[in-house]
């Protein structure tokens, strides 16, 4: 039973220096939770395995056995030899045909990605009658795959060129196309989209986890009992952040081990660097799911603004997945504000090229400054106040 | 810290002028004054919607007042927050506890956020294990406890730094009678010791129940003072009028038309009545026919409140007046339920429970959250399919007729599941539709209901804009527009003020007078006042079968001549427990 003493109780306690007790409870009891909480689990390692597995077997931006129809018109010598080129090649799955409206309803109808017509002047084109034009049709209505096809055959034919050209001795192809790939020289876009996928991974952590948890503390009262004892708001601002900090952190080591011993992707930079870039990131991240849950109290509109704000962005507008440079100008200025534009570069940097500091200081800035800026906003909307 | 300077030593809280809004709508709060005292249980009353939660709210110190002043334990709410946290215990709506931690973590973690020294730990948690009854369940995760363990660890989590003012934000919310009862029984203890302590709820039972009260009604103080304050201005007008077996719905119908009267409920077998003054009673008999006799009732908080507010909505029904008469001479029951039984797993809800209700009879499901009530209804209107036994709704089947069977139903959900989005207007031409109502019929009957249920000012309202009486009220209209034999009403008053309450129990009543058949689940014991039978469920099994007056006279024993239904109720439990042990 209460003992005698009441009277003094309550001033004794907020007299007591509690604060590290507080913070450090407020971590445990996350920590519990998150080790309990099957969604978090789910979040922080199922999630990203399937991304991982996603973007390393399933997505390939790699156009590998393009279906195309060939169409040769009269078949001469050269051009024989040039459609066996394309039968031969690994890139693409070739028909022929010797009209080109034998192909025509099947690439309108999706079977064939592109036509390419070899023109009877490429066997006269030895005579010296100006350049030969290989026409190429691709479906325009997807103009990604259109380009591909467009880049390939183009690429097929002037590797085709300057082999001929090498054993005829012939005259040097009329049509050059200089291509050169650095850093990945596979060209496999497996390597640039496994590190690029693990921004998407924290992202996924440090912005949906954590605002989906801190909404439902709001929603199961939970937030509502803590803010009446006499931990502050800092203490339950932090005791939020750290807890998950190191989830993500663990979540992106998970994708790191995947991506260099199953996907075989290089990892040419350093471990110090990729952590400082990770934690550097987190900050922008976290501080952006605290401020969505503190704002929305709610866990359905917590995850779309997540989605939307966070996950969308990182996917879309951060070099991922298309390159920020040939994006329109409005489009690329709006990516200065996404977090995940200055880790994604980074990230592709050091799997693949190794560590570049001034790069790496200058973005890990730009995201500390994003971090200060959400950290600042989420700790003006969290008071100890339920509206 | 300052002590506490400007209020006195035995008051806690003092509230002045405070209004507070959300919104552009009416103010939550509007001016409300008053205090707090140390030593005394003072209750929040309130229907929903009174500005409960947010009065307790502003004395946490998690709300500011718009206007006004809340000074909380000597701090001001503006400036002295840190000081209120350190001095309050507060146990939100729901218990506020982490369901995926065990008592002993949730203990841990207020014990450390509390500032509770390490070395008083020991001491600290046994002394409120030993309060609270907890021990044996220290391993246990929160979210498995029943609700009454889960609002007991709420409580050990609210005094754990010696709290002096202590916030209950409707405790008794979704917990069984007895654990209500023992919750009660520690909160009055540590009143004694000097806390003070609120509690907040919608139960006028529980109000009569506090030394002081503070009743609130749309966010107006109506009054504040001791309960016997309040129920004094009913004194000497209450009665209770029997000896007309049978036809006590008739009868309080006929009294409530006497403009003399100002409240009547059902009561058992009986009718309870507050009048204006004794001498309308004499032409109150007389009406009711021979053999009626009347006697003084002891005047409860309810009576005051609804007199308060001036009075009940008085007699009559314009639905049953437009309702058809539904023949009674089948002598089959309407609803027949064999051996229900429905397992979760490996977990029964409803074992082996059966009951048949004739024609015109209202039947009350009575049992705590949990108990299995809302489960036996599901099955009985074919929502759910039961795992063992029989239920036939108007002589059909409803596993193989069930279409036939449901037609005959009307279904009015807990918490009235409208669709918000939709406006009034909407919301009844949905429903009309699915119940296969079609043109001609269809626009009278709509024109209809509305009518009856004055929804026609509000037509163009969405339904998540009205205030929860009139959304009672339209999901009753879209319940009863295809004259349905059966009406299963799910929790239909679940907290309604008591007018609203009453005026919902005169259009039932009218309505079983022309031979609807009701069965009705509550928690609410008194509701249970209502009903021609009832059967209390508990733990999924049905432990008693009766009418009230039938329930409360087994529990009636030298100690409590007069029981209550909730004494009944508790009685009845304990018994059942015992042949179990036995």
């Amino acid at each position: 039973m209460i003992a005698p003493g009441l009277h003094q109780g309550g001033e004794a306690a907020a007299e007591m220096p509690g604060r590290p007790h507080r913070l450090a409870a407020l971590v445990l009891k996350e920590s519990r939770q998150v080790l309990r909480d099957p969604s978090s689990i789910l979040i922080a390692f199922v999630l990203p395995l399937v991304l991982l597995f996603l973007f390393g077997f399933g997505v390939s931006l790699d156009a590998s056995r393009i279906r195309l129809g060939i169409v040769v018109e009269s078949p001469g010598p050269a051009v024989r030899d040039l459609a066996e080129s394309f039968r031969g090649s690994r890139h693409f799955d070739a028909a022929m045909g010797h009209d080109r409206r034998v192909f025509e309803e099947a690439l309108a109808l999706g079977r064939l990605r592109g036509i390419v017509v070899l023109p009877a002047a490429l066997d006269e084109g030895r005579a010296g009658r100006g350049q030969p034009e290989i026409q190429v049709i691709v479906d325009g209505s997807d103009p990604n795959t259109a380009s591909f096809v467009q880049n390939y055959v183009r690429g097929a034919v002037a590797a085709w060129a300057a082999q001929r050209a090498a054993y005829t001795d012939a005259r040097p192809p009329a049509l050059t196309v200089e291509q050169r790939f650095w850093f990945n020289p596979e060209l496999s876009s497996r390597n640039f989209l496994v590190p690029g996928s693990i921004a998407i991974v924290t992202t996924l952590v440090g912005t949906l986890l954590t605002s989906l948890v801190v909404a439902r503390e709001w929603e199961r009262g939970t937030m509502e009992a803590m803010m009446a004892t006499p931990v502050t708001a800092a203490e339950l601002l932090v005791g939020k952040m750290l807890p998950y900090f190191a989830l993500g952190l663990g979540s992106m080591t998970l994708c790191v081990v995947l991506a260099v011993f199953l996907f075989g992707v290089p990892f040419r930079g350093s471990v110090l660097a990729l952590y400082l870039l990770s934690a550097a990131f987190l900050m922008p991240a976290l501080g952006q799911g605290l401020l969505i849950s503190a704002v929305t109290k709610n866990q359905f509109l917590a995850s779309q603004l997540a989605l939307m704000s966070g996950f969308l962005p990182a996917f879309l507008l951060s070099g991922f997945l298309f390159e920020i440079g040939s994006m329109p100008a409005p489009i690329r200025w709006i990516t200065a504000v996404v977090p995940a534009r200055y880790l994604v570069p980074c990230l592709q940097t050091v799997f693949l090229a190794g560590d570049h500091w001034p790069l790496f200081l200058r973005n890990i800035a730009a995201m500390l400054v994003a971090g200060a800026v959400l950290f600042g906003l989420a700790a003006r909307s969290t008071r100890k106040r339920v509206a | 810290m300052s002590a506490p300077s400007a209020a006195g030593p035995a008051e806690l809280v003092r509230l002045a002028g405070v209004t507070r809004r959300f919104g552009d709508g009416p103010p939550a709060l509007d001016a409300v004054s008053g205090t707090i005292e140390a030593g005394a249980i003072t209750g929040i009353v309130g229907p929903d919607g009174a500005g409960k939660t947010t009065l307790i709210r502003l004395m946490a110190g998690l709300l500011l007042p718009d206007v006004g002043t809340v000074e909380v334990l000597g701090h001001d709410a503006r400036t002295g927050q840190a000081g209120i946290h350190a001095g309050i215990g507060y146990m939100p709506q729901r218990f506020g506890l982490y369901e995926d931690l065990s008592v002993q973590e949730n203990l841990d973690l207020h014990a450390s956020l509390r500032g509770v020294p390490t070395a008083d730990r020991a001491e600290v948690f046994a002394r409120l294990l030993a309060l609270t009854d907890l021990g044996r369940f220290t391993d246990r995760m929160a979210g498995k406890l029943s609700g009454g363990m889960k609002q007991k660890l709420g409580l050990a989590c609210a005094l754990m730094g010696r709290p002096r003012l202590l916030l209950l934000d409707e405790p008794s919310v979704g917990v069984d009678p007895i654990s209500r009862r023992e919750l009660w029984r520690m909160v009055g203890d540590l009143a004694r010791q000097g806390i003070g302590i609120v509690w907040s709820t919608a139960y006028l039972d529980e109000a009569e129940a506090c030394d002081r009260v503070l009743v609130l009604d749309g966010g107006r103080l109506l009054f504040a003072g001791d309960p016997e304050g309040l129920t004094a201005r009913v004194a000497d007008r209450v009665f209770r009028l029997s000896g007309f077996e049978g036809r006590r719905r008739a009868v309080l119908g006929r009294a409530l038309a006497h403009p003399g009267i100002v409240d009547g409920v059902v009561q058992g077998d009986a009718i309870r009545l507050v009048v204006r003054d004794r001498s309308v009673l004499p032409a109150v008999i007389a009406d009711a026919g021979p053999g009626t006799a009347a006697l003084p009732a002891r005047p409860r908080f309810e009576d005051a409140f609804v007199d308060m507010l001036g009075g009940g909505p008085g007699a009559g029904s314009a639905l049953a007046e437009a309702s058809r008469f539904l023949p009674r001479d089948d002598a089959r029951p309407v609803i027949d339920a064999r051996g229900l039984t429905r397992r979760f797993g490996d977990f029964t809800a409803v074992d082996d429970v059966t009951f048949e209700i004739p024609r015109g009879q209202i039947f009350g499901l009575l049992g705590p959250n949990g108990a299995g009530k809302s489960t036996t209804f599901r099955m009985l209107c074919g929502l759910l399919k039961p795992s063992g036994g029989d239920a036939r709704i108007a002589g059909y089947d409803l596993r193989r007729q069930s279409a036939a069977a449901r037609s005959r139903i009307g279904y009015m959900a807990q918490k009235f599941s409208l669709y918000d989005d939709l406006t009034v207007a909407q919301n009844l031409d949905f429903f009309a539709g699915v119940y296969g109502l079609t043109g001609d019929h269809r626009r009278r009957r709509i024109e209809l209901v509305s009518g009856i249920f004055d929804l026609g000012p509000r037509a163009r309202h969405p339904a998540r804009d009205l205030p929860l009486g009139v959304k009672q009220r339209l999901a009753l209209a879209c319940a009863v527009m295809h004259e349905p034999e059966v009406l299963f009403l799910d929790e239909p008053t679940s907290g309604v003020d008591p007018i609203t309450r009453r005026e919902f129990w005169a259009h039932i009543n009218a309505l079983v007078e022309k031979g609807v058949t009701v069965l009705v689940t509550t928690h609410f014991m008194d509701e249970a006042e209502y009903c021609d039978r009832i059967a209390l469920i508990y733990r999924g099994r049905a432990i008693a079968l009766g009418s009230p007056e039938d329930l409360r006279r087994s529990a009636a024993g030298p100690d409590l001549p007069d029981p209550t239904m909730e004494d009944a109720f508790i009685a009845l439990v304990e018994a059942s427990g015992r042949r179990e042990a036995a």
